[in-house]
């Protein structure tokens, strides 16, 4: 979200997780931003980070003015985000000073203004050269005096001078009733507001930050959660992520042939994928077909058990033959327990970030993610799964979201409200025909590939999950179970008995086939003879014929005219 | 006048002020006044020009300016303003119940 319209406003990098993504690059620069929040909604933490990333990453030293906690309890708060607040003033970078307000011991005589304030002010400014400063709880000044005249237009004045001085300032104030400061100060802070909630949600406590004004920027309007981790402040931007994450076009393996089969032979590397189903129907054994295929590629997975103890689900997967506890050996795979109710949302979301920068694993598994919710998935774990998502996808990661149904008639139900973030769904469920319960498996989504629309019977063995084709019988209806096994064996059996069948008829036509060549050559041979007599008779014939004209030479030689004239025969 | 019997409270005053400005001048001479009206010869009275010493703000906490810190007797008082209303710098310096 960055201002295209008017002349770029120059931004004030805050550093702080997120929220430099929602406004846009950060605080106006140059210009005083007033951060409103009830007690303990983590003000000061979000200023005193502003000052110290701005040392730390900016190079920008800073001022911090405390109206409220000492120097020593801000140092303590800090340290145990890994800042050094001693060492920062030591090196001349920072400047923590306290105004330490006694109303009681004070009394106004006449005409006064702030200028002892201001003085302090500058000195420390100028002693570290500072770009930016954080006034924490500055309303404090309103209740130490009570000539609120003469307050007022010194506030304003010391806004404006902030301005002059070119500094960046946050200036945190205590929510009122009805108010974002109880004294007002948005009157006198007009660049930039923040407002800083913390509210109970279903017994959950969850924070929230908003930018109520951004003068001259255009910025995220929404209530974003924000969480104090180990790293500090973070605001978790639901968008941050974008759609601009690089799509790998690798395919993996989820550990079971048949169902690569099923989508064009894996799902993509970096994919989110959602297995729905009732409870029991084995959508833990799916996961970890592709945990351990994962982990023989040698590949970094995290398992995130969020109803099972890893040792449970380590013994259980034994039985279906797949050996969890050497990858955990191996330090490939890492299981990570939690009580989904234990924190809140944002806690678990930082928690997945922070485990993710450590272990950098390259599939996780969310099992499932229905315990997220007390109830139904809702629109704030929906937006939290969008974000964890959203991490899993920037950094290549492939997900694997488990998501119970309750069945029924709201069966998937509650998977649909998930399945738009992901980009394959597989929905098991149970079958149930012939007094059998079995397990089916069907590819709901499968984003960019071709699949299978079949279901497919999920069988587990104690060698790991199989897919068994479907068998439909003569009615098109699917058999599972054991009424499949007989209908396989009945069509077994008869394709025997059409087999042998098939020999029988083979041999009796060989055996006829044998008679009729007999007959042939019998015919033959009958042939032969009949041609052997047919030549005998014309040899005699011939020489009978021969055997006659010598005769009748003869005869004329013996009436003495050696011709003949007149042949009369005898 | 003063008593050589009893020994007199010792007022420690110190004026914090900015510059020559108006109220500063007009607090200088407010206080100067109301010293010798009320505490003549029992009282040392410092003016600090936190201008020229900027630090020195840090020790008194000094936010508004003119600022007149009561060091002694203890307690610590603090009067602010030009010491236009003698009243209410009385109460402060506690010369006079509230």
């Amino acid at each position: 979200m960055i201002d295209k319209f008017l002349p770029r406003l120059d931004k004030c990098p805050t550093g702080i997780a997120g929220f430099d993504d929602i406004s846009g690059g950060g605080l106006p620069r140059g210009r005083p931003t007033l951060l409103s929040g009830y007690a303990g909604t983590g003000k000061s933490l979000f200023a005193l980070e502003f000052i110290l990333h701005g040392i730390e990453r900016y190079q920008e030293h800073g001022v911090f003015i405390s109206f409220e906690e000492s120097p020593k309890d801000l140092a303590v708060n800090v340290a145990s985000l890994g800042f050094d607040l001693a060492r920062y003033q030591a090196d001349g970078q920072l400047r923590v000073i306290q105004i330490e307000l006694e109303p009681q011991a004070l009394i106004e005589a006449g005409e006064f203004d702030l200028d002892g304030l201001f003085i302090r002010l500058g000195a420390a400014i100028d002693a570290v050269g500072a770009k930016r400063i954080a006034l924490d709880g500055a309303e404090n000044l309103f209740a130490a005096f009570t000539d609120m005249r003469i307050l007022r237009a010194e506030f304003h004045r010391l806004m404006r001078w902030l301005k002059e001085r070119g500094l960046t300032a946050i200036i945190t104030t205590e929510r009122g009733k009805d108010a974002l400061s109880r004294h007002g100060l948005e009157e006198y802070i007009a660049d930039c507001v923040i407002a800083l909630d913390h509210r109970i949600e279903r017994e959950l406590a969850t924070r929230r930050l908003r930018i109520v004004k951004y003068r001259g920027s255009a910025h995220g309007s929404n209530e974003y959660p924000f969480v104090f981790e180990k790293q500090g402040f973070s605001v978790m931007p639901i968008t941050s992520a974008g759609l601009s994450y690089a799509v790998s076009s690798e395919q993996v393996s989820s550990g079971i042939a048949s169902l690569d089969a099923m989508v064009a032979g894996g799902v993509y590397r970096g994919s989110s994928i959602l297995v729905s189903g009732t409870s029991g129907t084995g959508k833990s054994s799916l996961a970890v077909h592709m945990v351990d295929a994962a982990c023989r590629r040698g590949e970094h997975c995290l398992y995130l058990a969020m109803e099972e103890s890893p040792d449970q689900i380590e013994r259980n997967m034994k039985s279906i033959g797949i050996d969890l506890a050497q990858w955990r050996r191996a330090g490939l795979l890492n299981f990570h327990a939690v009580r989904p109710t234990a924190s809140g949302l944002e806690m678990h979301l930082a928690m997945l970030t922070r485990l993710v920068d450590e272990i950098s694993p390259k599939l996780v598994v969310v099992d499932p993610i229905t315990a997220f919710a007390t109830g139904a998935i809702d629109e704030t774990v929906k937006l939290m799964l969008v974000r964890a998502v959203d991490l899993f996808k920037t950094k290549g990661i492939t997900s694997l979201l488990t998501c119970l149904t309750s069945g029924g008639t709201a069966e998937e139900a509650t998977a649909v409200g998930v399945s738009s973030l992901v980009d394959v769904w597989l929905t098991l469920r149970n079958l149930e025909a012939a007094g059998e319960r079995t397990r089916g498996l069907y590819v709901s989504k499968a984003r960019g590939m071709a699949h299978s629309n079949q279901v497919r019977e999920f069988i587990l063995t104690n060698a790991g999950v199989r897919l068994e084709d479907v068998v439909l019988d003569e009615h098109g209806r699917i058999l599972t179970g054991s009424a499949r096994q007989f209908h396989e064996e009945l069509t077994r059996a008869e394709q025997k008995v059409s087999a042998a069948d098939q020999e029988r008829r083979r041999a009796a036509l060989e055996r006829k086939r044998h008679v009729l060549e007999e007959k042939v050559a019998v015919l033959h041979a009958e042939f032969e003879d009949d041609v052997r007599a047919l030549d005998a008779e014309l040899e005699r014939e011939a020489l009978r014929v021969q055997a006659s004209g010598r005769a009748l030479g003869d005869m004329a030689t013996q009436r003495g005219s050696g011709q003949t004239t007149q042949h009369t025969p005898r | 006048m003063t008593d050589p019997k009893m020994k007199p409270t010792q007022y420690v005053l110190r004026l914090y002020i900015a510059g020559q400005t108006p109220k500063s001048l007009a607090a200088v001479s407010n206080l100067n006044r109301i010293c010798e009206e009320f505490l003549q010869g029992q009282y040392e009275v410092e003016v600090i020009d936190l201008l020229e010493n900027p630090h020195l703000a840090e020790g008194d906490q000094i936010i508004a300016i003119p600022t007149l810190v009561r060091k002694l007797p203890e307690p610590i008082r603090k009067v602010i303003g030009d010491l236009s209303d003698t009243e209410k710098t009385l109460i402060g310096l506690q010369l006079k119940p509230r």
